[in-house]
Order: C-alpha cells, then structure tokens, then sequence
C-alpha cells in the first residue's frame, strides 16, 4: 500500500466513522436512558421529631440485606446531650439498631458516662444517611466508576464491578459508606431506590412513627416536602466541603457535624 | 441466603483492628491498614531508586556509575511489587485489572495503571539498551559453545529473544544505546516523580480528611521517596560489596579466577567513593523533604482551622512518640546529625540510611494510620492494631506477615533479574 493509498483508505474509516458518532452528539444517551428526567430525589430530616426509637435503623438492615449483627449501618441515629456544667456528649450504639435503651452515654472502649437528669441542658436525636450530594466526592475517587450519581439524583453502587478500594469511603464527609461484611464491596445508602422507582416510600421513611423522615422530589414544586425544603427554614450537614448535601434537616445546630 | 453468609461474615473489614474512643460514627473504622502503609512506601523506593540511577545516566555523574547501575536494576526489581500491597489491599483482588480496563479519569487512582506501565516500560527499555551488549555476547558466548546441556541451551533461546535480533555491538551501535538511553531517563525522572506524587495526590485530594487534604502533600510524597530510594540503594549497595568483599577474601567466587575480577582495594574504594558521593545527595533531599513537613505542620498549627482541634491531639499527644520520637527524632535528625558530623564513615553512612529508612516508613505510618486516628465527627478517636498472629486470611493480608511479604519479594526478584542483568557487570565506562 502507498502513502496516497493509506491515506484514501484512511478518510474512507474516518468519514464512516463519523456518522454514527455524531448520532452520539444529537442523542445524549444519558437523556435519552433517563426513566424520568423530571425526577431528582432530595430527602428530609426532622429532628424535632425524631426520639431515637432506631425503627428506622432496623427496617433499612432487613430491607436492604444488611446483616443485623453487623457493626456497619446504611442509616444511624446519633445521641447529642449538653450537660448543664458545658459538656457536650454523642454517641450512636450500634448506629441506635436497639434505639438507646440506656440513658447513660457510651463513651467507646466498653465506658459510659451517667448524666445526672437535673444536669442535661438539651438533648436531641440526629438521624443520619447518604446525603446523595449533587457534586458527591466519592464518585469522583472510584477508580473505575462503579459508583455514580443516576439521573435521578441517587449515589449508587453497581456491587459487580466494585474491586473493594475503600477510595469512596475513604473521600465520603459523613462516614456514609462501609464495606458490606457479605459482598465484600462498597455498600451505602440507595434511598431504597428498588421502592421509589415503584413508587413506594423508603424503608426508614415507612418505619418512623413519628415522621421524622420524608423523601420527595425536589423538581416538584406541589410536593408537600418539597414546599418545607423551599419554604421554612432547613440546613444541611458539612456544607463546607462543597459537596451540595441533598438530605435536608430542620433544627440543626452548629455542633451537630 | 445473607443471613446465613453472615454467620460466617459477622466481622465487618477493619473491625479486626479497630478500637474507637469517645463518639466515631457507626461506619468508621482504620480501612486502609498497612498494605496502604507499604504502597508509597514500595512506590518511593522504585522512585527513588530511578531518579538516582538519572543522576548518572542523564546528568553524567561519573563517580555514580556503578551505583546507577545497580538501582536501575534494583527499581525494576522494586517495580512489580508497587502493585502488590494493593492487590492484597482490595476487597475484590479478582477485579483489580478493571483500574486498566474501565479507568475512571476523575479518580487518581485511575492514572496508576497508565502511569505504572509507562514508567515500567521507561525501565525495562533503559535496561535494554544498558544491557544490549551484555545479552549479545552471552548469545555468542552460548552459541560458540560446541555441547550445551539442557539449561545452556535454554539460557541461549532466552537471551536470543531478549537481544529482539539487535546483535551489532559495534562502537557506533553501542554510541546509539549510550544515547538512548540518555533520553529514556530523561523521560524517566519525570515519570518516576509523577509515580510518586500521584501516590501523594492520592491522599492530598481526600477532603474529607484533615490531615491528609493539602496541596503539599504530591510534593512531600516526591521528596521522601526520593530520601528513601536513595537510602535504600545506599543500604543495598553496601551490603552487596560487602558480600562481594568477602567472596574475593575466601576465593570463592566463580570469577575470582578471572583477571577481569575486581580486587579487594579496587571493591572497598568503589564503595567508598560511591557512598560518599551518594550521601551528599540523600542530604541534600532530606533536607528538602522536612522542610516540607515542617511547614505543613507549623502552617497547620498556626492557621488552627476547624480541624487543628482534633489534629493537635492527634500529632501533639496521642501519637506524639510515633511523629516526633521515631519519625522526626530517630528517623530523620539522628541520621542527619550522623551524616553531616565530619569524618564521616561508609560504616556510619550505612547505619545512616537504615535509619532513614526507618523515618520514611514512620512518615507513611504516621499520615495513613494517623490520618484515620480521628474521627470524621472530630469528637472521637480511632486505634490501629497491626495483626500479628492472622487467624485468617484477612488479617494474614493486611497484618505483619502481608508486610514482609512485600518486603522480601523485591529481594526475591532482584536475585533472579540479577542473573539476567547482571547489576555489577565489568564493563567499559559510559
């Protein structure tokens, strides 16, 4: 072959080519597999009414086949207690699987500490779970991608392709990641997407007596959640990192992080 | 099905080694234990040990010449073995080839298997064009030979291939390997620097980790992996004239014999001219590398941003004997002070770079498992416990003993590539 005939041959590839990419260019694929572009799922926390009762904690383990006994947790409520004398307590018991039964406070290392009732200022229960956050550190690090946020706005991990780095637990600001101790992979929080996608609520969501936890879609404006996320007064956890948190939580305080 | 893997599985990863104090989140434990200790450890000394062999290939350091040699063959054993703390670090080792296969560029880790194969290839081809002659004449060698027994035979279809049919070792052929391979260690330093400060990148770029986010951190990595290739090849270094030293001293080697053989004065000033030169050299790039880490600490210190908090119990007293005592005291002053007293010694140099060697793995300690020694909640604390004893293989992997697995096989592989190339091989200058 010459040069005039390698370089013929060349703009024939290069020009058929072509074609059927640029059907890539009028056709997103990532619109076009998009089951509902209207959708960006956004969940919401109400602190105020959550009693640390951790319903929510043991429907998410069996829903989500997490096993009971294990020290990891999709979802977990954490204790805070200020002490009258300035001291401020937290602790999570096995993520609050069994509520907090005690009233003294785990201390780690097989300790606890007993607060006087007449000495607590303010106490409260912060429920927590995978912020699904709209710019999420942890998919950027998976070196191969097998974590990824879906059009739908929920931070997912495909378990047959995960090597088992740690890198996404490792880059996650809120501890919302573990290895799951059967499939030895990444595991997290989903929103319970098998249930939302058929229009069921999340397990935790479905499991709190009390409301504490809801899940909406935040595109919606008429979406009664939505309309307290837009209208009354919500924070979100570790804003600083940039991360853009879409688990919204009413009655926060600075020291809750 | 998932309750009864999980009679078996109860233990979740990290909880083999994990203590918590105070309030740490339900999810926290140490994940990356010590096999991500060993990998920029490992991945240093492959830098280090290239950029000091470039001392000489590139910038024509000729009183390095022998040294150069025996790091280049010394990284390229090292370079198999940068891998391998990952592999036995990953959940799912089956699945490591998907970081070459589906790379996700958004991810630092995902340059490692583009930036490994080309920095292996950048070796292996110096080594070709270094070794060129060498593999010819053996070829010639064997090929004269009127009876070759079973291995001879072998060992000549072998070098035939690794000579890829190149058999012209005229003087002018052998000018164009010299320049070559000027040029793939030109390439070379960048790459080997790029290795290594992507490993640092790979942490530096963790925001959620106080002690690890700072753009500081590609840049220490480089300038301690360079401390401590160097200090390695030192160490390796002398203990191989050592050896040779002796073997000349007992007749015992195969090529005493030989008038080519070095005696034992030309084997000791070797050695001493090398390490002397050599030495100056790991100053100078420790030098660098705490300065560095100083800098970040006083910078950290002074700032106080919302983290200092938590960090200055973690460096100032929880892991004040791991930072201070071991890594900057007896890792990095105490080989300082006996490198730059006068009179300074082979003896005291080696005694030196094992000291040195020591600090650089402390520094790897003290930022992976002290960056995990606090808790993302800043109100609680984390505790590593090095598995000793495996009871399975879990802890067999990421314990003592996967440790000194990583350790030994560069050993290991050096003394088989060494038969291959031979790293103190006669030969004329260039």
């Amino acid at each position: 072959m010459n040069r005039r005939d390698f370089l013929k041959g060349a703009i024939v590839v290069i020009a058929g080519a072509s074609v059927p990419l640029s059907a890539l260019e009028f056709f997103d694929p990532r619109e076009v597999l998009a089951v509902n572009p209207g959708i960006h799922w956004a969940f919401l926390v109400d602190t105020y009414k959550c009693v640390g009762c951790g319903f929510c904690v043991k429907a998410c383990k069996i829903e989500n086949d997490v096993p009971l006994e294990a020290q990891v947790t999709r979802t977990w409520v954490e204790r805070y207690v200020y002490a009258s004398d300035g001291h401020q307590y937290v602790d999570s018991p096995d993520g609050a699987l069994q509520g907090f039964p005690e009233p003294r406070i785990d201390m780690g290392l097989g300790e606890f500490k007993e607060i006087e009732p007449g000495n607590v200022g303010k106490a409260f229960f912060v429920p927590k779970l995978c912020n699904h956050c709209d710019t999420p550190p942890c998919t950027q690090v998976c070196p191969v991608g097998a974590t990824y946020k879906n059009d739908e706005g929920v931070v997912l991990v495909d378990r047959s392709w995960c090597i088992g780095c740690g890198y996404c637990i490792m880059a996650c600001p809120y501890g919302a990641r573990y290895f799951h101790p059967v499939y030895k992979v990444a595991d997290k929080c989903t929103l319970c997407y098998h249930r939302i996608t058929k229009g069921l609520q999340p397990a935790c969501v479905e499991a709190c007596p009390f409301g504490a936890r809801q899940i909406c879609n935040i595109r919606d404006s008429n979406d009664p959640v939505t309309r307290i996320i837009m209208k009354e007064r919500v924070g979100v956890l570790k804003e600083e990192f940039g991360t853009r948190p879409q688990a919204f939580y009413i009655g926060l305080t600075a020291e809750v992080r | 099905m998932v309750e009864q893997l999980a009679q078996h599985a109860m233990v979740v990863h990290g909880q083999a080694w994990t203590t918590k104090e105070l309030f740490v989140l339900p999810n926290e434990y140490i994940y990356w234990s010590i096999q991500i200790v060993m990998y920029p450890f490992m991945t240093g000394l492959v830098a280090g040990a290239f950029v000091l062999s470039s001392l000489y290939h590139v910038f024509g350091v000729q009183r390095l010449r022998e040294i150069a040699r025996f790091s280049l063959v010394f990284s390229f054993a090292l370079l198999p073995v940068a891998m391998m703390p990952l592999l036995l670090h990953l959940q799912q080792p089956l699945r490591g080839i998907n970081v070459l296969m589906t790379p996700h560029f958004t991810s630092a880790i995902s340059a490692f298997g583009i930036v490994f194969l080309t920095y292996g290839s950048i070796v292996a081809s110096e080594l070709w064009f270094v070794y060129r002659r060498h593999f010819v004449l053996t070829v010639r060698e064997l090929a004269a030979q009127k009876e070759r027994r079973g291995f001879a035979g072998f060992r000549l279809v072998f070098f035939k291939i690794l000579t890829l049919g190149a058999m012209d070792i005229s003087h002018a052929a052998l000018e164009k390997d010299r320049q070559a391979c000027k040029i793939m260690a030109a390439i070379g330093i960048p790459v080997a620097c790029f290795l290594h400060g992507y490993a640092g990148f790979i942490f530096g770029s963790v925001k959620a980790n106080a002690l690890w986010m700072t753009p500081l951190m590609p840049v220490i990595f480089i300038c301690s992996a360079i401390v401590s290739g160097i200090a390695l090849c030192i160490l390796c270094y002398v203990v191989i004239q050592e050896i040779r030293k002796f073997l000349t001293r007992r007749q015992m080697s195969r090529r005493a014999g030989d008038a080519g053989a070095p005696s034992l004065e030309e084997l000791s000033g070797a050695t001493q001219q090398e390490v002397m030169m050599v030495s100056n050299y790991l100053l100078y790039f420790m030098i660098a590398a705490i300065t560095l880490e100083i800098l970040d600490l006083i910078f950290r210190g002074y700032t106080q941003v919302k983290s200092w908090d938590i960090l200055r119990q973690v460096i100032m007293e929880r892991d004040f004997t791991k930072i201070f005592i071991l890594q900057y005291g007896i890792g990095n002053l105490l080989p300082f002070v006996m490198m730059i007293l006068p009179g300074r010694t082979v003896r005291r140099t080696t005694i030196a770079s094992c000291l040195v060697l020591f600090g650089v793995f402390m520094m790897r300690w003290n930022v992976v498992i002290g960056g995990q020694a606090f808790s993302l909640s800043f109100a609680g604390f984390m505790d590593y416990h090095l598995p000793i004893i495996p009871h399975n293989i879990e802890t067999f992997k990421e314990g003592l003993f996967g440790a000194l697995l990583v350790i030994i096989t560069p050993f290991v592989l050096f003394y088989f590539i060494n038969k291959i190339m031979p790293a103190f091989l006669k030969e004329e200058a260039h």
